[in-house]
């Protein structure tokens, strides 16, 4: 293969029809909460891990509903339940990261 | 009445386009890229539709490039552009016709700035004058000239030799068209079709036999995009946006692609080599690549110019399977042999994409 000094990079694009999103209905059907986030970011930009471990709750459900791994980013979280506070929708955000961690287990 | 709505409604992304007598601009980058294109512009033009296109030797960049790349700010590309309307004006002409879309953008972009701030075009005056001791008027009317082939297509169509059928099925060729991003995206109204429905290149695939080939990825840009291809570090994220491309156009069965912008017509047929090197992927048949042309290279071969003097040899893309397809007679012991028959040399070929 040629070195041209640079190369493709790959695709950030998810083919959503093809996607595993059973893991992401295992947690909705444990918390129900998880479906009525509209990942307005609002956890995120309250959580004092955040800054620190790359913890978000916008990007951890954003990522179950690609059917991603979200796992690396669980273990930030401090349960301090700061993200419960602000979240518009009223979601129980620690019971649903307690949840998650439990189905990951 | 639905008719005559749609009718109405497209009639907003018309424009009309003067006939005759334009102030001609060539690009910095097509002379060097494909350099018969600017010059059988200016022979069809002239020779075979008759009209009256200008030109000086004296005009230069309009600084889009660099000022694209964050090399110089618009202020400094704003004087470039008044010296050029400047020549304009000296020459007594008042419709503007650039060869490059970036410079097509860039124009729009500084006379609409002028328009809002005209304490900045004020100014401008007023370096051009202390830099130059030049005054300008500006242009009634700027078009790209793309634009021109496309508002003389159907005078093309009539004067044809080769259409863009398959010869041997009978079948209109399957054609991607792409639209450089400057021409349309920045200021739809000033394009044909706007941004959402650009019609330039399709109609004049439409007229000339072609089909033209929708796929998913047919409004995304071909990568090049300044900063990303003259950084070296994001030359990756470059090519790998035409590859995203070329992967969506690949189940369509596309035979050719035509362009109107300088750099997309010259990332989508080399960047096919690097893929092709990298991936070992081709996206034409048998192991070729996909032709890309520029619109005055199709329009030469649709009125029966040789390929070699459009210098189609230049293309990284073998363009011999399609010229066969429509049926263009070539010699292919005159390929490369340039101008006065001076010999250009035969290129080392590619490992992957097959060439001639």
């Amino acid at each position: 293969m040629t070195d041209f000094g640079f190369k493709l990079s790959k695709s950030s694009a998810i083919e959503l029809d093809k996607v595993d999103t059973s893991l992401y209905e295992r947690l909705c059907q444990a918390e129900p909460g998880a479906r009525i986030c509209m990942n307005c970011g609002s956890c995120g930009a309250t959580c004092t891990a955040g800054p620190y471990s790359g913890m978000s709750l916008r990007k951890v459900i954003l990522g179950l509903q690609r059917g991603q791994d979200v796992r690396s980013m669980l273990s930030g979280c401090m349960l301090c339940g700061k993200c419960s506070m602000v979240c518009p929708r009223g979601i129980n955000t620690r019971h649903l990261i307690l949840t998650l961690c439990r189905i990951y287990d | 009445m639905i008719y005559e709505g749609k009718q109405k409604i497209w009639k907003d992304y018309q424009k009309e386009i003067p006939d005759d007598h334009w102030y001609y601009v060539r690009s910095c980058i097509r002379q060097n890229f494909f350099p018969a294109s600017e010059r059988k512009f200016t022979d069809i033009t002239k020779d075979i539709l008759g009209k009256d296109v200008y030109e000086t030797p004296y005009h230069t960049t309009c600084g889009g490039i660099a000022y694209h790349c964050d090399a110089i700010p618009q202020e400094t590309a704003m004087t470039i552009v008044a010296r050029q309307f400047a020549l304009m004006t000296e020459t007594g002409y008042e419709n503007y016709v650039p060869s490059c879309v970036t410079s097509f953008g860039n124009y729009i972009e500084i006379l609409e700035t002028w328009r809002e701030f005209p304490e900045l075009e004020a100014r401008i005056r007023e370096q051009l004058w202390k830099a130059c001791r030049r005054e300008f008027n500006k242009p009634k009317y700027i078009a790209h000239t793309s634009d021109l082939i496309y508002h003389w297509r159907n005078v093309i169509a009539e004067k044809a030799a080769h259409r863009l059928i398959d010869k041997e099925t009978g079948e209109p060729l399957r054609m991607a068209e792409h639209i450089g991003c400057h021409y349309a995206k920045m200021f739809p109204s000033k394009s044909i079709g706007g941004a959402e429905y650009p019609y330039v290149l399709a109609g004049m695939i439409e007229s000339w036999g072609g089909q033209v080939v929708d796929y998913p990825e047919r409004r995304h840009c071909c990568g090049y995009g300044f900063r990303q291809y003259h950084m070296k570090a994001n030359r990756g994220y470059c090519v790998s946006n035409t590859h995203k491309k070329f992967e969506s156009m690949e189940p369509y069965g596309i035979q050719a692609i035509l362009t109107n912008c300088p750099g997309c017509c010259y990332f989508m047929d080399r960047w096919q080599y690097v893929i092709a090197e990298q991936t070992g992927k081709t996206y034409g048949k048998d192991g070729f690549g996909i032709p890309v042309f520029t619109y005055e290279e199709l329009a030469g071969l649709v009125l029966g110019y040789d390929p070699w003097d459009l210098g189609l040899q230049l293309h990284q893309v073998a363009v011999e399977p399609f010229l066969d397809r429509i049926g263009v007679e070539y010699d292919p012991k005159a390929k490369y042999l340039g101008l006065n028959k001076e010999d250009l040399l035969k290129p080392e070929l590619p490992t992957n994409l097959k060439c001639f």
